[in-house]
């Protein structure tokens, strides 16, 4: 019988991703979750269990070989298909990333199961969890019922919190094979990017700039703020279709949707397609030298003005503060 | 080559989305439906691959009368051939339902090469490529932004959090576009005149030997109700100078808003 929750954590390179930590912590706290168990996959997932034991599952499944050296579709969905045959969960929670992406749904085929993607609240009751998730680009939301007898959920990331570690927690580790298989698609090389330190949709703080930055040279005065607040960068499409910054950096409904605790649009209209990308990020901080820049409307706080005036006394005050601390 | 396009018709991203009284659905009214943005890379990939190296290119779309004109659009960009599923059952539909529709259809058409969006705009899946490949047993690659096809392989570069992911293998193969694969091309007049000529092929369940076993009661993930999101507070403008203005948002930040 189909019961409890079985967690995805996701590993690159044999590190854990912290939105997956957070899915963990969230699944434990949904009382019509069940158990929560996790599932590591990986060249290296045996190792991993440990960083995973302070989050406290009940289980830890791995899955462990060089087959999982680099993500690959097949081979990791032929690993939750034995995990999830092994651990029979009602529900399988996973990180909303782009391995998840790529994965989760194929998984959920496989078990001519629900998936359901980007959830961001869970309206629990009467036994059903109630996964809500943000449609139209965040502009209305839907409730989900579940009509499997497995349920496939991914979580946006930066969305709930991880945890304090139990350093203490002990739960029962059993490894688990996957029937070999040669899969018929291979990742064969991984360019790191350069630039980004911080993956926009894990950020806690975004600093973004539109087209009011004049032009590429311009960056700096953003980046410099950014390492003030230890927040990422990101950007409008305008700035991206000029070749002022790569796509990756581009925060919208053809760019990236993101949360963070603090958003900081910095010379950016707020286009209905960009506003799909950051109206759910917590406090919103506008800075434009419109004061009828339609951004102001979804702002916490605004700041009317010129931003290379404003910005670097901003990154000030901020390194001010980081230093009385 | 045969290529075949999954192309979704989605409401404009300019549409002012409202929820309809019974919470079912959006309400559609005065909605213009327009290709996904996405789907366009899809659509530009699959007719640049054919003036390089010939083929046969078809677009499927399923859904409604909105998908009509979003097909012609692609035919007028230079799409071969374009296929209409249509049918009363497959309304909100969940993308296994709907893919399993489209694996019926792609089966058919025996294609080398299964071209999607990464994302229909609306809906935000992000689901049906790996769900097509899963029910079609193809190999996939998701999220791509550089697509190299010969010798009956493919080559595709995928975005991924921090880094792009080479991906290599065979075809048969799903493909998902993200924005930087290429630059879409707009219908010109000449091709906006040829596709008025061409026919849709428009199939319902029946026709795809479905009927009864794919529609409203094989849906696994069903919305129970549709909300708006909450109102944001209104904010608070921030006054005087310069100087002022950095000191008092960091002090608001630091102390209202508790986000540093
Ligand atoms: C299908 C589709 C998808 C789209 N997807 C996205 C998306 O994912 N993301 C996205 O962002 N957009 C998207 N767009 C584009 C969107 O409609 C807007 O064109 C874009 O967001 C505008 O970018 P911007 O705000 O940087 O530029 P603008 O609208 O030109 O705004 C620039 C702003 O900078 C201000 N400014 C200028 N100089 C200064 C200064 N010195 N100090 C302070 N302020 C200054 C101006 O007052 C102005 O408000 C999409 C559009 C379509 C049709
Ligand atoms: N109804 C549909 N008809 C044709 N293709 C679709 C349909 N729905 C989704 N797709 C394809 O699947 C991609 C991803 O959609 P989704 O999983 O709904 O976000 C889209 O970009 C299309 O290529």
């Amino acid at each position: 019988m189909a019961n409890g929750t079985l967690v995805f954590i996701e590993q690159r390179d044999g590190h854990i991703k912290k939105a997956s930590l957070e899915t963990l912590c969230q699944a434990k706290k949904l009382n019509n979750a069940g158990p929560v168990s996790a599932v590591i996959v990986g060249e290296k997932a045996k190792e991993l269990a440990a960083q995973v034991q302070k989050y406290a599952p009940e289980k830890i499944y791995v899955l462990e070989g060089g087959e999982y050296s680099n993500y690959s579709t097949e081979a990791y969905t032929d690993a939750l298909e034995k995990a999830i045959k092994t651990a029979e969960p009602k529900f399988v929670f996973a990180a909303h990333t782009a391995m998840a992406k790529d994965l989760i749904p194929r998984i959920a085929a496989r078990f001519d199961a629900a998936c359901i993607s980007d959830v961001m609240e869970f309206q629990a009751e009467n036994g059903c969890l109630n996964p809500v998730r943000p449609m139209y680009s965040g502009k209305c939301y839907g409730m989900y019922d579940i009509k499997s007898a497995v349920g496939f959920i991914t979580i946006r990331p930066n969305v709930f919190a991880v945890d304090a570690p139990q350093e203490a927690h002990q739960a029962p580790v059993e490894e688990l094979k996957a029937e070999a298989k040669t899969p018929r698609a291979k990742v064969t090389e991984i360019h790191k990017s350069e630039g980004q330190k911080l993956e926009l949709g894990e950020a806690s703080i975004i600093v973004s700039g539109g087209r009011g930055i004049k032009g590429p040279e311009n960056w700096n005065i953003l980046q410099e703020l950014c390492d003030a607040m230890g927040g990422a960068l990101g950007a409008s499409r305008a700035v991206v279709d000029a070749g002022w910054i790569d796509h990756q950096f581009q925060v919208g409904q053809t760019g990236k949707t993101v949360s963070p605790q603090l958003y900081i649009a910095c010379g950016i209209s707020g286009a209905i397609q960009h506003l799909a990308g950051m109206s759910s990020s917590k406090i919103i901080v506008a800075i434009n030298k419109d004061k009828d820049a339609p951004i102001f409307k979804y702002a916490n706080y605004g700041v009317v003005g010129d931003m290379f005036e404003i910005l670097p006394k901003v990154t000030a005050e901020v390194k001010k503060m980081k230093e009385g601390q | 080559m045969k290529i075949a396009v999954c192309v979704k018709a989605v409401p404009d991203t300019e549409a002012n989305i409202k929820v309809s009284g019974d919470q079912s659905n959006i309400d559609l009214n005065g909605i213009k439906f327009v290709t996904s943005p996405f789907d366009e890379f899809a659509i530009e990939e699959a007719i640049a691959l054919k003036e390089k190296q010939g083929g046969e290119t078809t677009v499927i779309s399923l859904g409604g009368g909105e998908c009509t004109d979003v097909l012609r659009d692609s035919l007028a960009r230079g799409i071969d051939t374009a296929i209409h599923v249509n049918d009363p059952d497959l309304v909100n539909l969940d993308p296994l339902t709907a893919a399993k529709v489209l694996a019926k259809v792609i089966k058919e058409g025996g294609f080398d090469l299964v071209l999607c969006g990464q994302q229909g705009v609306g809906g935000d899946n992000s689901q049906l490529p790996s769900i097509l490949a899963e029910l079609l047993d193809m190999p996939q690659a998701t999220l791509v932004v550089k697509l190299e096809i010969a010798d009956g392989k493919f080559k595709a570069e995928r975005e991924i959090e921090g880094a792009h992911e080479i991906v290599e293998g065979s075809l048969p193969a799903v493909i998902s576009a993200q924005k930087g694969l290429n630059e879409p091309r707009y219908p010109s007049i000449k091709g906006v005149m040829a596709a008025r000529k061409k026919t849709i092929d428009v199939k319902n369940l029946d026709a795809l030997g479905l009927k009864g076993s794919v529609g409203q009661d094989t849906r696994r993930a069903v919305i129970k109700k549709m909300m708006m999101p909450p109102e944001r507070a209104q904010g608070k403008m921030i006054e005087g100078d310069a100087d002022t203005q950095a000191k008092t948002l960091i002090s608001l930040l630091k102390t209202e808003a508790r986000v540093l």
